[in-house]
């Protein structure tokens, strides 16, 4: 009896009738990540299906820190939403708050004056090193790396200090007000700002020399993630990403804005399109940034920092749409007014939103891990991302 | 509110307040009234014409509506049965290879009350162009995935945002709102303080919502 039982247990099964879900199987396996996920950068759940450990396929599910800002923007003045915009990219408000005062100044058919330009060229490129820093810091953690958050934080503190002092914030700076700036650069802003271009500029070599040539990063992040300048192009892919692809275009070059002509700086790109390659691009981009504060800082002009602008503002029925560089990629609105003192509709082309539509092509037949390694080299902020 | 700010919306002339006040004690405010609408009329959109404008129009006649440029900034207004082949022509032929961004506006007030907008960029030649259709409530658009793959999560977001549904899409669900959600917050008759009731006492257990 009991021999005819284990007799029937070790036969083989007839092919037809055996099960294809056994453990020893490489079978698809449905995997969750997040939204609380410490690689994630905030709140982003991918639901990966795996063969092992290789990605056959993900879905981003986004959408936990939506907070309406569009369906805000028509409720409020123009002058009200002002705020709102630097809690979408919260590591890069300077940027958004750039964009956004730039869109209704078009709207408006203003423009700011000089000096109030050059002071938000230096404000913004210092975000970037600022936004870069923390990328930097986050993503090698993320990797593996954990002395790097440590240094490019310390040095993300000195950013940080100069928008405390200039505005008062740290992070949801509010900056920049339509038509200009409200604040003038407060007494030896410029003597602050050329000593921090000093401190920063060893501080990036430092930076590299604890990762460019380190063999555990370069392992974990050549050949990771590739996507294609043409794939980038489809995807409507942005910011350093597709620089890195290899597609020399930089919204501060291609279509200036503010008072970017005036200055003189490269756009750093990559050749292959992988995370080591979007790494070395924003390490070069950290050091363009500091070349154009060197020279805003040197050239900054005298004169107002507000231009003429009615109290209330109402611009004209119109819309239009505007764009800048952000830190994470194009970042646009699209506003248009029915004349009131409110937005009909404002729009954002969130950078984040699209750029990280394109991770599934970047780890699909890669390993669970990359998938890691890739989400920190798109630089996402969820923020943005779900507005 | 606005109404009573009207006052100040003038601000170019500068330093007549005070001079202002004499004549308003003698004469009813009447003649400052005519004086207001010389302000608002901004400036109104030109005609664009290009070789793509004329070749369009030549295509397509009066299905292409507008051609226009506002602040420096071209754009086409288009019916929608022409659309999707308009749109590949300006990818294929004319190298608008980079969608942008795909949204829409609505406008209650008019027959056709939702525009899509579709903001695209040429790469070669560091040009945008706005195309811009209007639709009726209910009624679908054709998608634009199979030009551009970037437009998968931009037409979710108009669908979850507007409740426009999108032909051929290949996975038209909402990506920003939870998929059991009610209501399309971004049309003008959905209130900012609404929200699915139902939906937030079953999943999230407030009672009273927020």
């Amino acid at each position: 009896m009991n021999d005819e039982k284990t007799a029937r247990v070790l036969a083989p099964l007839p092919p037809e009738t055996a099960a294809p879900n056994t453990f020893l199987d490489s079978n698809e396996l449905i995997i969750n990540m997040g939204p609380q996920h410490p690689a994630t950068h905030g709140v982003l759940r991918v639901i990966l299906r795996l063969d092992g450990e290789k990605v056959l396929g993900l879905e981003c599910v986004i959408g936990y820190l939506h907070r309406g800002v569009e369906k805000i923007a028509e409720n409020r003045t123009y002058a009200m939403f002002n705020p709102y915009v630097d809690r979408m990219d919260y590591v890069a408000a300077v940027s958004n708050g750039l964009g956004y005062c730039e869109a209704v100044e078009k709207l408006m058919h203003a423009e700011a004056p000089p000096r109030a330009k050059y002071i938000r060229v230096i404000l913004t490129e210092l975000n970037r090193i600022a936004s870069h820093q923390l990328w930097l810091g986050t993503h090698a953690l993320d990797i593996g790396a954990v002395t790097p958050l440590f240094y490019t934080f310390r040095d993300r503190e000195e950013v940080l200090k100069i928008f405390e002092k200039y505005c008062g914030a740290r992070l949801t700076t509010h900056a920049f007000r339509i038509g200009g700036c409200l604040y003038e650069t407060y007494d030896g802003f410029e003597k602050e700002v050329r000593k921090f271009c000093d401190f920063v500029d060893p501080k990036i070599d430092e930076y590299e020399e604890l990762l460019t040539t380190n063999r555990i990063w370069v392992e974990r992040t050549r050949g990771v993630g590739v996507i294609s300048g043409k794939d980038c192009i489809a995807l409507g892919v942005t910011g350093p990403v597709l620089r890195a692809s290899g597609v020399q275009w930089d919204l501060r070059k291609a279509q200036p804005y503010s008072a970017y002509p005036d200055f003189e700086f490269d756009i750093p790109t990559g050749q292959r399109g992988d995370t080591y390659d979007r790494y070395l691009v924003r390490m070069a981009e950290m050091r363009q940034s500091i070349r154009i504060i060197r020279q805003a800082v040197e050239r900054i002009p005298e004169g107002p920092i507000m231009a003429k602008i009615p109290k209330v503002i109402k611009p004209p029925v119109g819309e239009v749409y505007h764009s800048i560089e952000a830190p994470k990629g194009e970042l646009g609105y699209f506003i248009v007014s029915d004349g009131t003192t409110q937005p009909y509709r404002l729009r954002v082309r969130p950078p984040s939103f699209v750029n990280l539509q394109a991770l599934e092509l970047m780890v699909k037949g890669q390993l669970v891990a990359d998938v890691v390694a890739v989400i920190g080299t798109l630089d996402i902020v969820l923020g943005e991302i779900d507005r | 509110m606005p109404e009573e700010d009207k006052p100040v919306a003038p601000p170019s002339p500068p330093g007549a307040g005070q001079s202002g006040e004499t004549p308003a004690a003698a004469a009813p405010p009447a003649p400052p009234k005519p004086a207001a609408p010389a302000k608002p009329p901004g400036p109104a959109p030109v005609p664009w014409e290009s070789e793509l404008v004329t070749r369009l129009k030549l295509q397509y006649g009066s299905a292409v509506a507008e051609a226009s440029t506002y602040a420096g900034q071209h754009y086409l207004v288009v019916e929608k049965p022409i659309l999707h082949d308009l749109l590949e022509i300006l990818r294929d032929q004319d190298g608008y290879d980079y969608c942008v961004d795909v949204t829409a506006v609505h406008d209650p007030k008019r027959e056709q009350p939702f525009a899509l907008v579709y903001i695209l960029y040429s790469f070669a030649h560091n040009t945008r162009v706005r195309v811009k259709t209007w639709i009726r409530d209910g009624e679908s658009a054709p998608t634009v995935t199979d030009l551009w793959p970037t437009a998968n999560w931009l037409e979710r977001e108009v669908y979850d945002m507007f409740g426009i549904r999108f032909d051929g899409h290949p996975d038209l669900k909402r990506i920003l709102l939870p998929d059991g959600w009610k209501g399309h917050p971004l049309r003008k008759d959905h209130s900012i303080l609404q929200q699915d009731n139902e939906w937030v006492q079953i999943n999230l257990g407030i009672e009273s919502g927020q």
